[in-house]
């Protein structure tokens, strides 16, 4: 890919894609933006022309806005500081020979494939149920009352089962990193005198480092946007109502196409805050 | 300080075993040489002496004490590996401390040592450079001194040269034995090039699948090789061996004629044979000769100047006086 020619070759083939890909993420974008600035009732008279941004200052005006992002920050922290820290135990644990590795890997990869919805349901019902839900049967074994867990830790709950849904992701990626780490090195640390903890922290978690920064980003793009986990056991009550989830009701339930927008536009501003935060702090590892 | 003795070692890993009983003493400050074919067990051995691998039966006493379970950091040996193993996140000075470091020494010993390190070994310039910007040959260095930092009762080196190129080697071994004459500290070096273990080393342990074939200082190894293996191990080019009725003219089941001494003439000799390849080295020439009807090929030395064409006639005469005499079980007569 040096020459001139190449290059502009390569430019003319990789247009297709590049105007596709554009067209993908530019379209909905100027949807949004457009409804943003217009009041759009469907039920109520419909489209009622511009009206700037009034739309804007209503959705942050409202109470329930502040709240909402910040239970965004803490299900997108919590999840992000649980499967990280357990993503980085279980990888050095499986990497350990033992009997069997192979179905654990594949045990331990499964929650992936479990769609968030019903994922979210079995929690709700097979686990964290005051009545019939395993822990309430364990609570009781014990002679503790069950804990109402979705009403009264619901923030906790959800960032329990999304945790458990990213936590194979994590540990899959970290795994491959524990992996490729130069055994030499290792028997090294060990001569120089490094018991495991010395040689965990000052080889094995720097050669993590890009691994856990890879999680951490990717985690987040979707971590902010998580929505059927909400929506399908507390239904944003109990202080559970995330910016998505905010959107969500205003679009649907208050019927206002126009706000929502405008919280669709605020939900961008929040992700771009997040992810230049993100890089800032760990991005630097990407350098070296 | 630095006294290493292994006494009837064994290693198996599962079923096999890579290292049947073996008994090794090597003395305080020698430069102990572990050569062998590919596979033979060296870096095994290597690997137990720094404890790196558990041994599976008996034990190794270092300066006379039982360290047979004493963990790797505890036995106060250093190891140079062969993919020098630099933690790469670490600068060079990081990095030759970090031994220090871990043994909580305070920091103005530890600037002290590595300071002497980095100018012994040429490495001031790069100090704050991370290995991943560094040269194999500086590398090397970078490896060379977190070993030296620590004053280990001995070093060990597996391979340590064998990703360096050719010119870069010659150097390194220079300075690696003069590393070794200064600080008079036992060294243990694994290497399968041989000109390597003839130049560097006071004595050589030529292994064969696990076992020691032969014990010795390297002109010993060179001038009386104990079995057929170690006279053609040691020596390059290879010894031309010569079996038969030739052979039992010397009363022996085999004989073993080095290159370098076995004349060659165009008018007569003992032997006479057709001129194959011949290499010019330039100092030397070495001559392979063939169809003298007692081995396939027979190698020979001749001064630089001497120059034979594809396919003369030549006529070769062995030095009486060192040629070495085999019989049936290989084993050296005389
Ligand atoms: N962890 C292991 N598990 C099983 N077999 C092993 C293990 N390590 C080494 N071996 C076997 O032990 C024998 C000796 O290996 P070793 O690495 O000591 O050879 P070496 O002499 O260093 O060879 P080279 O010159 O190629 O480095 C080999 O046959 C090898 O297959
Ligand atoms: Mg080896």
């Amino acid at each position: 890919m040096a020459t001139q020619s190449s290059r502009s070759a390569a430019r003319l083939m990789m247009a297709p894609a590049v105007i596709l890909l554009l067209g993908w993420m530019l379209a909905p974008l100027i949807t949004t933006l457009y409804f943003s600035f217009r009041r759009y009732l469907p039920l109520r008279g419909g489209d009622q022309g511009w009206v700037g941004f009034e739309n804007y200052t209503r959705f942050i005006g409202s109470s329930a806005f502040w709240p909402s992002v910040q239970t965004t920050l803490i299900i997108v922290g919590g999840v992000l500081v649980i499967t990280v820290l357990l993503g980085i135990v279980l990888a050095l644990l499986l990497d350990q020979p033992m009997w069997g590795q192979g179905i654990v890997r594949i045990l331990v990869i499964a929650p992936f494939f479990v769609m968030p919805t019903v994922s979210a349901l079995v929690w709700k019902n097979m686990f964290m149920d005051p009545v019939n839900g395993l822990f309430a049967h364990l609570w009781k074994f014990f002679g503790a009352t069950p804990v109402e867990w979705l009403s009264q830790a619901s923030l906790q709950s959800i960032v329990m089962i999304v945790s458990w849904q990213w936590l194979p992701f994590a540990t899959l990626i970290l795994l491959t990193a524990v992996q490729s780490l130069d055994g030499e090195q290792l028997e090294a640390a060990e001569m120089d005198g490094a018991p495991f903890i010395k040689r965990f922290w000052y080889i094995v978690l720097p050669h993590l480092g890009r691994a856990i920064t890879i999680v951490i980003l990717i985690q987040t793009i979707f971590l902010l946007s998580i929505f059927a986990e909400i929506f399908v056991t507390t239904g944003g009550a109990f202080g559970t109502r995330t910016l998505t989830y905010l959107i969500f009701q205003r679009v649907l339930e208050s019927q206002n196409i126009g706000l929502g927008s405008a919280g669709g536009v605020y939900a961008i501003i929040l992700a771009n805050i997040v992810a230049i935060f993100l890089m800032r702090i760990v991005g630097k590892n990407l350098d070296n | 300080m630095g006294r290493i003795t292994l006494n009837k070692v064994t290693k198996s890993f599962g079923e096999t075993q890579v290292i049947p009983p073996l008994d090794l003493t090597i003395e305080d400050g020698e430069f102990t040489v572990f050569v062998g074919p590919s596979g033979c067990g060296k870096s095994t051995l290597l690997r137990l002496i720094a404890g790196l691998e558990d041994i599976t039966t008996g034990h190794i006493d270092i300066d006379g004490m039982d360290a047979t379970a004493v963990p790797p950091a505890k036995r106060g040996l250093a190891m140079v590996f062969q993919s020098y193993a630099l933690y790469p996140h670490m600068s060079v000075r990081k990095n030759i401390a970090f031994p220090l470091r871990m043994a909580k020494m305070d920091q103005v010993e530890i600037d002290r040592r590595v300071d002497n390190a980095a100018s012994v070994l040429n490495l001031a310039d790069y100090i704050d450079r991370r290995p991943g910007q560094l040269s194999g040959g500086q590398r090397q260095r970078v490896a060379i001194g977190r070993a030296i930092v620590r004053e280990p009762a001995a070093f060990l080196f597996d391979e340590p040269l064998s990703n360096l190129d050719a010119a870069l080697r010659v150097g390194m071994r220079l300075e690696i034995s003069e590393l070794h004459k200064r600080l008079e500290t036992t060294m243990i070096y694994v290497t399968h090039d041989q000109v390597e273990a003839m130049t560097m080393a006071d004595k050589i342990v030529v292994l064969r699948a696990g076992h020691i074939e032969q014990v010795g200082s390297p002109l010993e190894l060179y001038k009386a090789p104990r079995n057929l293996f170690v006279a053609g191990f040691i020596g390059s080019p290879k010894m031309n061996f010569v079996e038969g009725a030739e052979a039992a003219k010397y009363d022996a089941h085999t004989v073993g004629v080095r290159p370098e001494h076995i004349a060659i003439s165009g008018t007569e000799g003992a032997w006479k044979g057709r001129v194959g390849v011949s290499e010019h080295l330039g100092s030397d020439t070495f001559f392979h000769v063939h169809d003298t009807g007692l081995a396939e090929t027979l190698t020979v030395r001749a001064d630089g100047e001497v120059s034979f064409k594809h396919g003369d006639t030549v006529y070769l005469t062995p030095r009486e006086d060192v040629v070495h005499r085999f019989d049936a079980q290989g084993l050296r007569i005389g």
